[in-house]
């Protein structure tokens, strides 16, 4: 088949199971008879199945802790941890243990 | 106490050949620790280390053997033999930088999890003793109830409830379960030196309590802080995350890391508590807040059975 409007051979091609002919050399675009109207339906379908807006981004998932950690310890994040932008920052005694035996 | 002296003049000696010893040293070296299980000293680019009384001279070179076999992970000696210096036994490094402890939000926790990883993916020599880390829990234990015979306190009963629940291998009891892997055995932040300072790469240091055992151990002390709510969970995830990004064999590679880290991270929880209490109690003051959270995760342990541990460390 040659384009109607330039003359060069066209490709077919399949999207979404929709027959298609493209020009190779102008990139018109022929349908046959019903086919847009498929295309409409499919593009429907396809707004359809989008879900919904995403919910405000979540904070990131604090890692695991053992149940027998601190009752913030890894679960709620904020106010955890002894240095830092929140808590004891200088503690002594923290900072003694994190460089002794 | 002669040890600091003649530690000194050792270490002089080997850092400046044909030194004498009576003007100051124009290096301005100096003991950069000393305490009741070592005393170390720098002179220039030399460290030399008394070790703890009683320390096994056939142990401690296999050690030494040992970090010398790993300079990639650990800092290696500068002679593979122990020398004696009275009744202790002195070993010499070259000097690192170590971890700036006023400033512990900069420590280095993605290159201490990597060389973690790096060890206990290493081949242990042959006749490497087991790893010391729970002989320490028991070591502080032993001392907390030491310091409990003339002054009682309330938090002593937890703290010694959850030692008591704890496996016997974590007490020292019974051997390590699991294959026998390389660990370090004491993992802190004052274990860790840049070399050559100040700027090289990170390597571990202190040999004392290397040996085989279950990995999961060496990671159970930053685990522990994270449990008991002092590390703050962005520290913690970046060193296991490291850890296991290194093919660390201790953990799983993705998932809860915690059924591995539960007993190993208790034992650490009850060791620090026990040391705490029984300092403060030598001076005669109130445990501190951070001290409390300690013997608050201890008091917590009591109604939770431990974790079932995975078949390779269980």
């Amino acid at each position: 088949m040659q384009c109607p409007k330039c003359h060069a051979p066209m490709h077919t091609y399949n999207r979404n199971g929709v027959q298609i002919e493209q020009c190779s050399g102008c990139r018109g675009i022929f349908l046959d008879y019903g086919e847009l109207e498929a295309l409409t339906q499919l593009e429907a379908q396809w707004s359809k199945s989008v879900p919904p807006a995403p919910p405000a981004p979540q904070a990131y998932p604090a890692p695991p802790a053992p149940a027998w950690g601190a009752p913030h310890g890894g679960h709620h994040g904020g106010g955890h941890g002894q240095y830092g932008h929140h808590g004891h920052h200088g503690h002594k005694s923290w900072a003694h243990m994190l460089f002794s035996s | 106490m002669t040890l600091l002296p003649a530690l000194t003049a050792k270490v002089r000696a080997a850092a400046h050949p044909g030194s004498t010893g009576d003007a100051p040293c124009p290096c301005g070296g100096g003991a950069l620790a000393e305490r009741p299980d070592a005393t170390v000293v720098r002179h220039a680019d030399t460290v030399a280390k008394a070790h703890a009384p009683g320390t096994d001279p056939a142990e401690l070179s296999l050690r030494l053997a040992m970090a010398a076999r790993l300079p990639d992970a650990l800092l290696p000696p500068l002679d593979l033999a122990p020398a004696p210096l009275g009744d202790r036994l002195v070993t010499f490094w070259p000097y690192g930088a170590p971890v700036d402890p006023d400033t512990p939000e900069a420590a280095p926790w993605e290159a201490t999890g990597a060389l973690l990883a790096h060890l206990h993916r290493a081949a242990p020599l042959d006749g490497l003793p087991p790893m010391r880390g729970p002989a320490k829990a028991a070591r502080a234990i032993s001392r907390l109830r030491t310091a409990l015979r003339g002054a009682p306190h309330p938090a002593a009963g937890p703290v010694l409830q959850a030692w008591a629940a704890l496996p016997a291998w974590a007490r020292a009891e019974a051997p390590m379960p699991g294959t026998p892997t390389l660990c370090h055995g004491d993992l802190h932040l004052g274990q860790l030196v840049r070399h050559p300072a100040p700027d090289g790469p990170w390597r571990l240091i202190d040999v004392d309590d290397l040996g085989v055992g279950v990995p999961a151990w060496d990671l159970a002390r930053p685990a522990a802080w994270y449990a008991c709510g002092l590390l703050p969970p962005d520290e913690w995830t970046r060193f296991l995350g490291a850890y296991q990004r290194a093919g660390g064999p201790a953990v799983p590679m993705a998932g809860d890391p915690w059924p591995v880290l539960d007993v190993p991270a208790r034992a650490l929880t009850v060791q620090t508590a026990a040391l705490a209490l029984a300092k403060a109690l030598a001076a005669g003051r109130e445990l501190d807040e951070v001290e409390q959270q300690l013997v608050g995760a201890c008091v917590r342990m009591a109604p939770i059975p431990h974790q079932l541990v995975s078949e390779h460390t269980g």
